[in-house]
């Protein structure tokens, strides 16, 4: 049963993505960071997340996507959530997220134009998420910025 | 000698069975028309007539009678999102045996408001949210509830949270309310027997009084619940019988009415293979769907709408306009039985494609996606493929000698990606001992389960 005292959080693998580990190990870490997680799994669809959030009341989403289709998977994603009532919920974005090698900073444009958040690069411990849930959901500390 | 005597007041008949309970056997049956405009005990008296001219007099020592008459358990069902909290309302209400008029998800509208009111449901069940989830709708939605017109209990199964405002809000109205846990306490996880038990409670003390079916309460040891519960019921103990006695294993039974198609299915319908996922909600165990427009007389109508005209041509072998012209007929007498070949042929179409969408709407389906690793393979609902028993009830199939048949050509679907049942046995409920065995199910398990297992144990009939 989740604890109505913690933040409560979304979270899967987006589109057709099946990569099931750094999912497992990034639901652990949030947990044990202190929050309610929902744990969808690999191959999410957005009405999913947001079925999802609303039944739970969910504080934030988190999106992962490790296949290199994460920016088609996301297209209309912020839409949806507006759709469907959860305005202004917190998205965010981390992995793989788009096709080869691209700056980040470019990435993280493209995806905060729409509507993410927080953008994570490849690699990033989730330490980091953490930080940033933690200051956007419970005002404290200041994460360090995924560009730097 | 033991004898119990068992009730099915039907919408159209009053039907009988009488048990001896010490060998245990079947003692009679017998059946005569409901009465339920006038008084309901007299097509009651003029059954146990019937009976007695079979049997000879008897002293029951226990009278249990399920009722479906007077239009069943009707509910009501209000959730918050379709596919999740809504959806396992509809399964609570499902599995206690009632026929859900309308689901309602989330935020209950004026209009939907007047539309609850004009529905005068038996019971409404309001749920919403997990627990520590989403409270707001089910409290706005409370609110709306109590605010409605009429006298018609109220059970609040939703967000744990809010149970307690809610209950106050309900109290305050000329509603009276109800509160059982959480339908989906956590995300996914469905938890329906508390409320089940809770509106089973209340159709024993409140339904069946309104209802007139218990003027005769001293005469009968009570109704014990709506006859699919029964049924229902039945379904379970012979799939899994009694410590030391193994039942049948996993089912699906189809209950083919005049007006409805009732789909249940004891099996767990997993993904039966590691590359198939399960998306969606994980579905209860022993699952009951209804087709409240699918069914023999009333609901054929329904029948060519899901199947289409081109499907009742190629099942019945009729022209179309042949096909029209006996649907039309049969709307103006629905108690129409066949008098000729063409209208066999009617029939067993309309048997056939019935229990086709019924299965359809009951079964899962399976998706295949590509992805960087390959083909997977996505999962919603049941897969009941593997499933290898099938049991056939409800007048209009046990009156038939074609069922296999008939089950033959339902499944006879080319669409992969169906889970309905493959390759299976066929039993047909023959004695209609069903619902009478699902009463005597509390009190008398060890007979209850014998007289399942002495009419659906061995298989008569071989499948596809």
């Amino acid at each position: 049963m989740m604890d109505e005292n913690k933040k409560t959080l979304v979270m899967g693998v987006i589109g057709a993505d099946v990569h099931a580990v750094g999912n497992q190990i990034l639901s652990y870490a949030f947990r044990e960071a202190g929050f309610n997680v929902i744990n969808l799994g690999v191959m999410v669809s957005q009405e999913e997340y947001i079925q999802a959030a609303i039944e739970t009341a969910a504080d934030c989403i988190c999106v992962s996507s490790l296949y290199g289709h994460g920016e088609l998977d996301c297209q209309g994603f912020r839409e949806k959530c507006d759709e469907a009532g959860l305005k202004d919920i917190p998205l965010y974005i981390g992995g793989n997220i788009v096709v080869g090698k691209q700056p980040f900073e470019e990435v993280e444009r493209r995806f905060r134009a729409m509507g993410f958040n927080r953008v994570f690069g490849p690699g990033t411990p989730p330490e980091v998420t953490i930080a940033a849930l933690k200051e956007d959901l419970l005002g404290e500390g200041h994460a360090p910025d995924p560009a730097d | 000698m033991r004898p119990i005597l068992l009730i099915d007041f039907g919408s159209t008949y009053t039907k009988l069975t009488a048990v001896d309970c010490d060998v245990p056997c079947i003692l009679g049956r017998a059946q005569a028309a409901t009465t339920v405009t006038t008084d309901i005990s007299e097509g009651l008296e003029n059954a146990l007539d019937l009976l007695a001219a079979q049997t000879g007099g008897i002293e029951y020592s226990v009278r249990l009678a399920c009722s479906s008459a007077a239009g069943g358990l009707r509910m009501v069902a209000c959730g918050l999102v379709p596919e999740l909290t809504a959806k396992a309302a509809q399964y609570a209400a499902f599995g206690a045996g009632a026929k859900v008029i309308k689901t309602f998800a989330y935020e209950l509208t004026a209009e939907d408001a007047r539309e609850i009111a004009g529905i005068a449901p038996d019971i409404l069940l309001l749920v919403g949210g997990t627990d520590g989830g989403n409270s707001e709708v089910v409290r706005k939605n409370a609110a709306v509830i109590a605010a409605i017109p009429g006298s018609f209990p109220v059970v609040y199964a939703g967000n744990r949270t809010a149970k307690a405002e809610c209950m106050d809000v309900l109290s305050a109205s000329s509603h009276p309310a109800y509160a059982a846990p959480n339908v989906m306490p956590s995300f996914g996880k469905l938890d329906v027997a508390p409320a089940q038990q809770i509106i089973r409670d209340i159709f024993l003390k409140r339904i069946v009084l309104a209802k007139g079916l218990s003027r005769f309460q001293g005469v009968l040891d009570g109704i014990l619940m709506p006859t699919p519960s029964a049924v229902l019921r039945a379904l379970t103990l012979l799939s899994e019988g009694l410590p030391g006695k193994p039942g049948i294993g996993e089912l699906v039974a189809v209950d083919l009415g005049g007006a409805t198609t009732d789909v249940y299915s004891i099996a767990s319908g997993l993904p039966n293979d590691s590359s198939t996922m399960l998306r969606g909600l994980r579905e209860p165990y022993v699952k009951r769907t209804v087709e409240g427009d699918i069914g023999m007389r009333y609901g054929a109508l329904g029948v060519l709408e899901e199947a289409g005209m081109a499907e009742l041509c190629a099942v019945s072998g009729l022209a179309a306009e042949k096909v029209e012209t006996l649907l039309h007929a049969l709307r103006q007498n629905p108690s129409h039985l066949p008098q000729n070949p063409d209208e066999e042929a009617l029939d067993f179409a309309l048997a056939t494609l019935a229990i086709r969408a019924g299965l359809l709407r009951h079964a899962g389906t399976v998706e295949q996606v590509y992805t960087l690793v390959g083909a997977v393979y996505q999962q919603v609902g049941k897969d009941l493929r593997n499933v290898q028993r099938v049991l056939l009830t409800g007048g209009a199939l046990t009156s038939r000698s074609d069922c296999d048949g008939v089950m033959c050509r339902a499944v006879a679907v080319q669409d992969p990606s169906v889970l309905i049942p493959r390759a299976f046995t066929v039993t047909v409920d023959r004695d209609y001992i069903l619902s009478a065995m699902g009463l005597l199910a509390d009190m008398e398990p060890d007979a209850a389960f014998a007289l399942l297992y002495h009419h659906f144990g061995k298989e008569e009939h071989h499948g596809t």
